[in-house]
C-alpha cells in the first residue's frame, strides 16, 4: 500500500507539468471551449430559442447582419463610445497622474480614494448616476445652474445619451488609469529629468521630451487593459439606458444580448457576438503589434 | 519657505482637491440618497442637509429580503474564489516553472472573450441540466471571471519567488509537491490574499451571468438592486441605500488590497 503511494506520488512528480495545470484545462474546456465552439456552430443555424430545432443555413446570419441597419447602428455607436471614452480615460488619466507625481502630504489618501470608483460594484454606481442623471430633478443640472449653464437632457436625448454614458465610464476609469501610470512615473529614472532642469528645460517641454516617451509603453499596456471591458461594456449601459432613447445608445453588445435575450433569435444573437468576439481579438492583435514596436 | 513657494502649494492642495471631488461626491449622494425620505429624494433643488432617516436601509431588509441576496453573493463568491485557489495555484505555479506558453495564451483568450458568448450555450445547457437558478450552476459560470483572474495574478506573484529556495528543498529531499505546497505557497502567501480578494470582488460586482441564469433562490446583490428599477414607481431612496450596501463591502475589501491592487489589475499585461 505505502508502495502504491510513493509510486502515484513520483508519477505526479515526474510529470508535474501535466497534473498541476490539468484540472484547469478541463475545467477551462467545460467552461470556456465548449461554449465558444457551441456558439459558433449556432450563428451557423437559423433558431429560435424555445421554438424547434436549429436549421444549419451557413453564412447567412452574417449576410443579414451587414444589411441590417440596427447592425450598423450599434457598430457606430460602439466606435463613439469606446473611441472617446477610452481617449479620455487615457488623456485625462495622464494628465492627473503627472500632477499627482511628488512627494505630498495626503498622497496615500488621495490614491486610496482613486481606487474606489473602479473597484465599486458597476450596477449599483449606475443606479446612483441614473438619480444624478434625472433632468428633473437630478443634481447634476442643479450643479449646472449654479454655475449659470442650462440644464441638460443627459440620457433623455438622442444627442447627449452616449456622452452622459461616456462621462459616467470616464468617472469609473480614469483614476484606474491614474494609479496605473503612477506607479509607472514612480518607476521611470530621474537621471534624465536633473539634466532638462540644469538645462532649463520647460514644463512642457519636459513632459513632451522626457515623460511621454518613456511612459508610453505604460500607456499602451494600461489602454490594452482597458480597451478588453470596455468594448464589452455591458453594466453601466444597460442598467441606465438599456439602449435607448431609441437605440441611440445601443452598442453592438448590447444589441447582441437583446437579440438573444429579449427577442430570442439564439442564430442570429450568436453570429452577432461573434462579430463583437472579432473586434476585441483585431483590437488586441493591433494594439500588441503596437506595444512590441514601442518596445523595440 | 518663500511667500512664492507658500502660495505654490497653496494652489497645488486646491488642486487635489477639485480631483477628489468627484470621486467623492458620487458615493456621497449615493449615501445622501439612501438617508432621505421618498419626498425628499423628489426635491428640487436637491436638499444637502436634512435630517437623516435610515427606514430605506429597513425597508430593504424588511421588504425586499435583501439578507438572503447578500447570502448568495457572498456563498457564490466566496465558492468561486476558494475552487479558483485550489485549481489555479498549481496551474500558474506550472505556467511560469515550465513556461507553458499556450496554456497562459488560452487564459488570456478566456479573459478576452465577451461574456455573452457563454450565456447561450450556458443557458441551453443548463436548462437541459436543471442547473439554473441553482447554486453549482451559478458557481460555475463565476469561474470563468475568478479563475483566469486568479491565474493571472498568481504567474507574477509566482516569478517573484526566487528558484534557489525551491532547489535547496529538493536537495533536502523534497518531492516538487511538497516543496509547492511547504515553500512556494508560504512565501506567496501575500499575493494568495491578493488575488482571493480581487476575485471575490469581481464575482460579487458580477451581473450579466446572474441576470440570465439566476433565480429566486440564488439571486446576487447586483441583480436585486437592479430590479428596483422594475417595481413601477421608482423607489430612489430604496436604490441609494441597497447600492450603499452592495458597495460598502467592496471598498472595505479595495482598500485592504489597496497597495497591490494596481499592480494586481496590471500583471501579466506589463509582461505580455
Amino acid at each position: 500500500m505505502k508502495k502504491f503511494k510513493e509510486k502515484i506520488s513520483s508519477l505526479i512528480d515526474k510529470n508535474l507539468n501535466i497534473f498541476f495545470p490539468a484540472p484547469t484545462v478541463i475545467l477551462l474546456f467545460i467552461i470556456v471551449i465548449f461554449p465558444i465552439i457551441y456558439n459558433i456552430y449556432m450563428s451557423l443555424n437559423k433558431w429560435r430559442i424555445g421554438l424547434g430545432d436549429p436549421e444549419f443555413i451557413g453564412f447567412q446570419n452574417y449576410f443579414e447582419a451587414f444589411a441590417d441597419p440596427r447592425f450598423w447602428n450599434g457598430l457606430k455607436v460602439m466606435v463613439y463610445f469606446s473611441g472617446l471614452s477610452l481617449s479620455l480615460e487615457i488623456a485625462i488619466g495622464l494628465l492627473i497622474a503627472v500632477y499627482l507625481n511628488r512627494e505630498f502630504k495626503g498622497s496615500s489618501f488621495v490614491q486610496t480614494i482613486y481606487v474606489f470608483p473602479f473597484a465599486a460594484t458597476p450596477v449599483a454606481i449606475a443606479l446612483v448616476w441614473r438619480i444624478m442623471l434625472n433632468p428633473q430633478i437630478g443634481v447634476l443640472n442643479y450643479v449646472l445652474s449654479l454655475f449659470g449653464l442650462p440644464p441638460s437632457l443627459w440620457i433623455s436625448s438622442t444627442s447627449t445619451v452616449v456622452l452622459s454614458l461616456v462621462m459616467v465610464d470616464v468617472w469609473k476609469w480614469t483614476p484606474m488609469i491614474t494609479l496605473i501610470v503612477l506607479a509607472g512615473l514612480k518607476s521611470l529614472p530621474q537621471d534624465p529629468y536633473e539634466a532638462a532642469i540644469i538645462d532649463g528645460a520647460t514644463v512642457t517641454q519636459i513632459f513632451t521630451y522626457i515623460t511621454l516617451p518613456m511612459i508610453r509603453p505604460v500607456l499602451i499596456t494600461a489602454l490594452t487593459l482597458r480597451a478588453l471591458d470596455n468594448l464589452k461594456e455591458f453594466d453601466i449601459i444597460y442598467t441606465i439606458t438599456q439602449g435607448g432613447p431609441r437605440n441611440a445608445s445601443e452598442t453592438l453588445y448590447l444589441y447582441s444580448y437583446k437579440t438573444a435575450f429579449s427577442f430570442f433569435n439564439g442564430g442570429y444573437g450568436s453570429a452577432l457576438i461573434i462579430i463583437v468576439f472579432l473586434i476585441v481579438l483585431l483590437f488586441n492583435v493591433i494594439m500588441n503589434k503596437v506595444r512590441y514596436r514601442v518596445e523595440i | 519657505m518663500t511667500r512664492r513657494k507658500v502660495i505654490n502649494k497653496i494652489l497645488f492642495y486646491i488642486g487635489v482637491i477639485i480631483l477628489i471631488i468627484p470621486p467623492i461626491f458620487v458615493f456621497a449622494w449615493m449615501i445622501m440618497t439612501a438617508l432621505k425620505t421618498g419626498v425628499q429624494n423628489i426635491e428640487y433643488p436637491p436638499l444637502f442637509i436634512f435630517k437623516p432617516t435610515l427606514e430605506n436601509f429597513k425597508a430593504v431588509f424588511q421588504q425586499h429580503n435583501f439578507f438572503q441576496y447578500l447570502i448568495n453573493s457572498t456563498i457564490i463568491a466566496f465558492s468561486a474564489t476558494i475552487i479558483s485557489l485550489l485549481v489555479g495555484l498549481p496551474a500558474a505555479y506550472s505556467i511560469v516553472r515550465y513556461n507553458q506558453k499556450k496554456l497562459s495564451m488560452a487564459i488570456l483568450i478566456a479573459r478576452m472573450t465577451p461574456f455573452i458568448s457563454y450565456l447561450l450555450p450556458w443557458y441551453i445547457v443548463f436548462r437541459m441540466l436543471g442547473l439554473i437558478d441553482t447554486f453549482i450552476g451559478m458557481i460555475m459560470t463565476h469561474l470563468i471571471i475568478t479563475l483566469p483572474m486568479v491565474i493571472w495574478l498568481m504567474i507574477a506573484f509566482f516569478e517573484n519567488v526566487p528558484r534557489e529556495l525551491e532547489e535547496s528543498a529538493f536537495i533536502d529531499g523534497c518531492s516538487r509537491v511538497e516543496t509547492f505546497i511547504r515553500i512556494t505557497i508560504p512565501l506567496s502567501m501575500n499575493g494568495i490574499f491578493t488575488a482571493a480578494i480581487i476575485s471575490f470582488i469581481f464575482s460579487w460586482n458580477q451581473f450579466l451571468f446572474s441576470l440570465i441564469l439566476s433565480g429566486p433562490r440564488t439571486r446576487t446583490v447586483p441583480v436585486a438592486v437592479y430590479n428596483f428599477m422594475s417595481y413601477g414607481k421608482i423607489d430612489w431612496g430604496g436604490i441609494g441605500a441597497a447600492a450603499t450596501i452592495i458597495v460598502l463591502p467592496v471598498l472595505v475589501f479595495a482598500f485592504i488590497v489597496r497597495k497591490k491592487l494596481v499592480e494586481g489589475l496590471t500583471a501579466g499585461a506589463i509582461k505580455g
